[in-house]
C-alpha cells in the first residue's frame, strides 16, 4: 500500500501540469486560511468588504489599496476573502450534490427494474432544464445570499454523479464477489456500502473534482448577474458585477478601469485552472482509460 | 431502430410534463402572497386590508387547490396564453417571439467558428503530437476552458470597445435601429443580418455583424477549448488503428492518410458531442447577452429573474427546456441512424 502511494505521488510529481495545478491550489488554500492575517477584518462580519470611500468612481491601485477601489470597496480585500467564498461554494456544493447523486444512482443501479426506470427518468427531466437557467430561477425566488446560491446549484447538480454511479454499479452488480455476498444473505444496504461503492467510487470522485471549477464559475456568474451574493459581499463575481457598469460607458477611455476587471478576473481563471489541472491529473493517475 | 425512436417519442410528453411540474412547483413555493405581485401593483398590496387581499386572491384563483391551478396554468400555456410580462411590457408570448431571432442569430453564427476552428485545432494538435504546436494547443485548451465566459466577455469588451472602439455592445447602432424599425425595412426572416441583405442594406448588415463579432468570439473561446480536446483525442485514437498503418504501408502519402482515412472516422465522436454542444451554446447566450447588453431571450430571462417577473421566468425556462429536449431528441435519432451498433441493436 505504501509503495502504491509512493508510485502515485511520483507520477503526479513528474507531470508538470499536475505540479502547477497542485501548487496553485495550495496557494489558494493558504490565502483562504490566512485571510484574517492578510486583510484584518474591520467590521463584525469579515465577509462584507469594508467601504473605504463614498465616491463610487473606481480608483486605480495605490499604497493602501494594491488592486484599486471599485464602488468604494477595496478590490484586494474582496479577492482575499472571496477565496474563502469560492472554496465554500465549490466544495460544499460538490460534496452535497455528489452525495445525493451517489444515493440516487446507487439505488437505481443496484435495484434495477422499475425503480431504476423511474429514478432515471426523473434524472432526465432535471437534465432537460439548462443548468444556468435553473440556477437563475431558483436564486431569483429564494432571494440573494450565498446559501440560496448553493441550494440552487445542488438542486440541479446531482444528475451527472447519479448517472455515472448507476452505470458503474450495473457493471459491478454481476461480479462474482457481489453475487457471493448476495448468496450469503448479506443485506442490500451492506452490499452497496461494503462491496459496490468502494469499487465504483473513484470515477465519481474524479468527476467531482473536475466539476468544482465550473461550479465556482456558475456561482460567480449568478453574482455577476446580481442574483447571487449580496451587494458588498466578498465574492469574485460581485466584484466583476461592479466593474461591468463602468465598462459599458467607458468608450474611448482606454484601459482606464483595467484593474477592476483584470485582478478579479485573473484570480478566478487561476482558481478554476487549478481545479481543472488537479482533476486532469487525478484522472490520469487513477483512471488511465479516460485519458484524453 | 424504430423501437428506439418510438420509445424516445413516447417519453417526450412525459419529460415535458415533468419539466412543467418542476417549473410550476418552483413558482408555487413562493406562496400566494408573493404571487399576487404578478397581478397587482406591489405598492398597493401593503395598503389593502386582509379581507380585500383574500378577495383578490379568489379573483385570480390563487386560493384554488394546487392541482386545479396547475392544470389551469398548463392549459393556458398550451393554448399559448403565457401571461403578461412586466419586463417586456407586452404579453409574454410576444416578448419571447420578438427576442428569439436575436438569440437564434447569435447562437447559429457562433456554431460556424466554434466547429471550424475547434476541429482544425484538434486535428492539428493530434497530427503534430508532442511537438511544439501540440503543447501550445493543449495549454490553450486547459487555460481556455478555465475562463468564465463573463470574464472573457468583459476582457473582450475592454479591449475591443473601450480601447479600440471596434465592437460596441448592444444589438445595433442607434441609426441602424431607426432604419430597422421603419416600415421601409421589410422583415423576411426576422434574422437581422439576413433581412438586411435581402433589403439590400449592406450598411445595416455590417452594423449588425459589427455588434455580433465580440459576443461570438466570447461564445467560441470556451467551446474551442472543449471541442479541440475531443477532436484531438478522437484523432489520436484513430491514428493508432490498424487500418491507418495499412494505409501507410500501402505507400499512401501522409496527406491522403490523414484527410481520407483518419479525419472521417475521427469525426464520429465529435459529431455527437458537437450536437450536444450546440444546445448548450444556446443556454450560454444568457450570460453573453448580459455582458454585451444585447436584447434577446437570454438577457430577457435574466432581467425577468432579477425583477421577479414570474410569468416571463416560467415561460422562458419552459422555452429553453423545450429547445434542449427537442434538440437532444433530434441528435439522438440522427446518431442512432448513423451508428450501426445502435441502428441494429
Amino acid at each position: 500500500m505504501r509503495s502504491e502511494t509512493k508510485r502515485i505521488l511520483r507520477r503526479l510529481l513528474r507531470n508538470p501540469s499536475a505540479v502547477i495545478g497542485f501548487s496553485l491550489l495550495i496557494f489558494f488554500i493558504v490565502v483562504a486560511i490566512a485571510a484574517p492575517l492578510i486583510c484584518p477584518p474591520q467590521s463584525y462580519n469579515p465577509y462584507m468588504i469594508p467601504i473605504v470611500s463614498w465616491d463610487l468612481t473606481p480608483k486605480p491601485p495605490s499604497d493602501g489599496h494594491p488592486f484599486g477601489v471599485i464602488a468604494g470597496r477595496d478590490i484586494f480585500y474582496g479577492i482575499v476573502w472571496g477565496t474563502r467564498t469560492a472554496f465554500r461554494v465549490g466544495l460544499l456544493v460538490t460534496l452535497i450534490s455528489t452525495a445525493i447523486g451517489l444515493f440516487i444512482g446507487s439505488i437505481a443501479g443496484y435495484f434495477g427494474g422499475w425503480i431504476d426506470e423511474i429514478l432515471m427518468r426523473i434524472t432526465d427531466i432535471f437534465l432537460s432544464i439548462p443548468y444556468i437557467l435553473a440556477a437563475i430561477v431558483i436564486t431569483s425566488f429564494l432571494g440573494m445570499g450565498l446559501n440560496n446560491v448553493m441550494i440552487a446549484l445542488v438542486a440541479f447538480g446531482w444528475m451527472a454523479a447519479a448517472r455515472l454511479i448507476r452505470g458503474n454499479i450495473l457493471q459491478v452488480r454481476e461480479e462474482q464477489y457481489v453475487l457471493a455476498a448476495k448468496a450469503l444473505g448479506v443485506k442490500n444496504f451492506l452490499i452497496i456500502m461494503k462491496h459496490v461503492l468502494p469499487n465504483t467510487i473513484f470515477p465519481v470522485l474524479i468527476q467531482a473534482s473536475m466539476r468544482i471549477g465550473s461550479l465556482v464559475i456558475t456561482a460567480a456568474a449568478l453574482s455577476f448577474l446580481g442574483l447571487g451574493a449580496p451587494i458588498g459581499y466578498a465574492d469574485w463575481g460581485s466584484l466583476l458585477n461592479f466593474s461591468r457598469n463602468w465598462l459599458l460607458g467607458a468608450s474611448g477611455e482606454a484601459f482606464k478601469y483595467w484593474y477592476a476587471i483584470v485582478y478579479p478576473g485573473v484570480t478566478m481563471v487561476l482558481f478554476v485552472l487549478a481545479w481543472n489541472l488537479v482533476g486532469d491529473a487525478l484522472r490520469d493517475v487513477f483512471d488511465p482509460r479516460l485519458r484524453g | 431502430m424504430v423501437a428506439y425512436i418510438v420509445r424516445r417519442l413516447l417519453l417526450l410528453p412525459l419529460i415535458l410534463f415533468g419539466i412543467s411540474l418542476i417549473v410550476f412547483g418552483m413558482i408555487q413555493s413562493l406562496g400566494s402572497d408573493r404571487l399576487l405581485a404578478a397581478y397587482v401593483n406591489p405598492g398597493l398590496l401593503d395598503k389593502l386590508k386582509p379581507d380585500q387581499l383574500e378577495r383578490i386572491k379568489d379573483k385570480y384563483g390563487l386560493n384554488d387547490p394546487m392541482v386545479i391551478r396547475y392544470f389551469k396554468w398548463l392549459g393556458n400555456t398550451i393554448k399559448g396564453d403565457l401571461g403578461w410580462s412586466v419586463v417586456g411590457k407586452e404579453p409574454v408570448k410576444d416578448a419571447l417571439l420578438h427576442r428569439l431571432p436575436w438569440t437564434v442569430e447569435l447562437a447559429l453564427y457562433s456554431i460556424i467558428p466554434v466547429v471550424v476552428v475547434g476541429v482544425w485545432l484538434g486535428i492539428t494538435a493530434a497530427v503534430n503530437r508532442d511537438k511544439f504546436v501540440d503543447h501550445f494547443v493543449r495549454i490553450f485548451a486547459v487555460v481556455g476552458w478555465s475562463f468564465p465566459d463573463f470574464v472573457f466577455g468583459l476582457l473582450v469588451l475592454m479591449v475591443f470597445y473601450s480601447v479600440l472602439g471596434w465592437f460596441p455592445p448592444g444589438n445595433l447602432s442607434f441609426w441602424a435601429d431607426e432604419v430597422v424599425k421603419s416600415p421601409e425595412f421589410r422583415r423576411y426572416t426576422s434574422l437581422l443580418t439576413i433581412d438586411a441583405l435581402l433589403n439590400g442594406r449592406f450598411d445595416i448588415f455590417f452594423d449588425g455583424l459589427r455588434h455580433l463579432i465580440a459576443p461570438i468570439l466570447t461564445m467560441s473561446w470556451l467551446w474551442w477549448a472543449y471541442l479541440l480536446r475531443i477532436t484531438r483525442s478522437s484523432m489520436l485514437e484513430v491514428l493508432s488503428k490498424e487500418y491507418i498503418r495499412t494505409a501507410r504501408a500501402k505507400g499512401l502519402s501522409e496527406r491522403v492518410v490523414i484527410n481520407k482515412h483518419a479525419k472521417r472516422n475521427a469525426m464520429i465522436p465529435v459529431l455527437t458531442v458537437g450536437g450536444a454542444m450546440v444546445i448548450r451554446l444556446f443556454a450560454g447566450t444568457v450570460i453573453v447577452e448580459m455582458v454585451f447588453n444585447r436584447t434577446g431571450m437570454g438577457s430577457f430571462t435574466a432581467t425577468a429573474a432579477t425583477q421577479l417577473d414570474y410569468a416571463s421566468i416560467m415561460a422562458s425556462v419552459l422555452f429553453y427546456s423545450l429547445i434542449l429536449v427537442l434538440g437532444n431528441l433530434v441528435i439522438d435519432i440522427l446518431y442512432a441512424a448513423t451508428d450501426p451498433r445502435i441502428r441494429l441493436g
